[in-house]
């Protein structure tokens, strides 16, 4: 067993964890955040989606002991006092959700996302690599979520409540 | 998952004489692969050695011109880098056409380069597979094998190296800096992933107790013309079926210079060094663009459902160099 500080949404929690339990396990079995959803375990579907210092991560791939004293933000902490976080009240008006258990990972993932393009980060279909002031389009916004699926087919809802809250 | 002991370096000294002292250990980064293969049992370390608190996360430009990738660098973080963009933006675009946004900010350069095949049956314990099992034999030839190798395989493993990374380093002569308590050594990318032969286990020439501490760029004014293009069953977040990475130098109408490597077809990051022998000194036209890749592909051997790939990595080859042609490269 190995002792670890979490940081998570803003509170600092001691955790004894087994060195094999992943990140995901850890914040939904040990602290009680089930917001975060396990889909595949295994990477490949972006439901797990969380914030680690301000970047988004898959934490059914991340060992929870690697990311001591880190600070962690889950969708529990997206939200101010409250207040919905704008992206979320974005989903709510697009129909950005159907069943919901892809929501939570799209909404980390998109605050992820729009951070990355503040900085000035190319994506694939960036047409000039070496732009710093690339417009999100739909078509950039589809590539730069591509890691967060939908069985729903909930896409058209969440691509314009993401270019909703870009622009505004 | 089995149950596995875990240590994290606080130093690259640390780290080479921790895993020197522990046979049964294995460095862990990202994670993005081997926590998943751990999950599946196809890996099972008695050690796990965390080296993502290592000072490796650099990209400095050196003297010549090159630039100098510390191995934890972040996949995401190496694509963003504005030396990388302009000087050589195969390599960015290369990386922003692997995996998903969330696994690239996990991956490191270093991990990059060691991933596992994802042939079907490497990762399926209940198939035959000589990479996961040595002599167990390989059920991806006459099984499910479009996603697998023309060239490179053996009877051994016909499993693709699965790196879009690494297709633009090979094409770049980038070299690998290795350390371990013997040392450090530098070995060119293009000598670090071996073919299968008969034991497709091993897949590079690193020992068990080195570590990956930088990815050494060459300064190359070529690269800055260059492209990556990835053919893949959807349009994002898929492995390549097949892959491209090209710069081209064209003057007075005449190939003066060429780099170009494969990805999704080999068992390896593939240089094309057939089709650039062929390309230099030639006239930059689709014929000869047809007659480089035509030659590259030549040994190429199709299996029962990946045959098309032969014809489609010629058409891609030939597409990305009229592209560098025509509309210059992607920076």
């Amino acid at each position: 067993m190995v002792d670890i500080r979490m940081r998570v949404n803003g509170v600092e929690e001691k955790v004894d964890l087994s060195p094999q339990v992943s990140l995901l396990d850890a914040l939904r079995g040990e602290l009680g955040l089930t917001g975060t959803k396990k889909g595949c375990d295994q990477g490949a579907c972006g439901a797990c989606t969380v914030l680690v210092d301000g970047e988004r991560i898959n934490s059914c791939l991340a060992l929870a002991v690697q990311y001591d004293d880190r600070d962690i933000t889950t969708v529990e902490g997206l939200a101010g006092e409250g207040e919905a976080h704008p992206l979320q009240k974005a989903f709510i008006r697009n129909d950005g959700l159907q069943c919901g258990y892809c929501t939570s990972g799209q909404l980390c993932s998109a605050v992820g996302m729009l951070a990355e393009h503040e900085a000035g980060a190319p994506s694939a279909v960036t047409e000039h690599l070496c732009a710093t002031d690339v417009e999100l389009s739909e078509d950039e916004i589809r590539e730069r979520m591509s890691g967060n699926l939908c069985r729903c087919g909930a896409y058209n809802g969440i691509v314009a409540s993401i270019k909703e809250v870009a622009a505004s | 998952m089995k149950t596995f002991a875990y240590l994290s370096a606080p130093d690259v000294p640390s780290a080479v004489r921790a895993i020197s002292t522990e046979p049964g250990a294995k460095f862990l980064g990202g994670g993005t692969n081997l926590v998943d293969l751990m999950r599946e049992g196809v890996e099972a370390p008695d050690t796990v050695i965390d080296i993502t608190r290592l000072p490796l996360t650099g990209v400095e430009e050196l003297p010549d011109g090159g630039v100098r990738i510390g191995a934890l660098v972040r996949n995401s973080h190496l694509a963003a880098n504005q030396l990388i963009r302009s000087r050589y933006p195969l390599l960015s675009q290369a990386i922003l056409t692997g995996a998903s946004a969330q696994l690239r900010n996990m991956a490191t350069v270093g991990g990059n380069l060691l991933q596992r095949t994802r042939c079907l049956y490497f990762y399926d314990s209940a198939a035959a597979c000589n990479k996961r099992e040595p002599g167990s034999g390989c059920d991806a030839i006459g099984g499910f094998n479009r996603g697998n190798a023309i060239l490179g395989a053996s009877e051994s493993c016909i499993a693709t190296h699965p790196s879009d990374m690494a297709v633009a380093l090979v094409a770049l002569d980038a070299v690998v800096e290795v350390e371990s308590v013997r040392g450090t050594r530098r070995i060119p990318l293009v000598d670090f992933h071996r073919l299968p032969g008969t034991t497709p286990q091993v897949e590079t020439v690193l020992e068990a107790d080195e570590l990956i501490t930088a990815v050494e760029l060459p300064p190359l004014p070529l690269a800055a013309t260059s492209r990556y293009r990835k053919v893949r069953d959807r349009a994002s977040y898929a492995f390549a079926l097949v892959s491209v990475a090209a710069a081209l130098e064209v003057e007075g109408g005449v190939v003066t210079g060429v780099r170009i490597a494969l990805g999704g077809v080999a068992t390896k990051p593939w240089r094309a060094h057939e089709a650039e022998r062929v390309l230099l000194g030639a006239p930059a036209t689709d014929e000869s663009f047809r007659r480089a890749a035509e030659a590259e592909l030549a040994p190429a051997v199709g299996r029962s459902q990946n045959e098309f790939k032969i014809e489609l990595a010629q058409r891609a080859i030939v597409a990305t160099l009229r592209t560098l042609l025509t509309e210059g490269g992607a920076a």
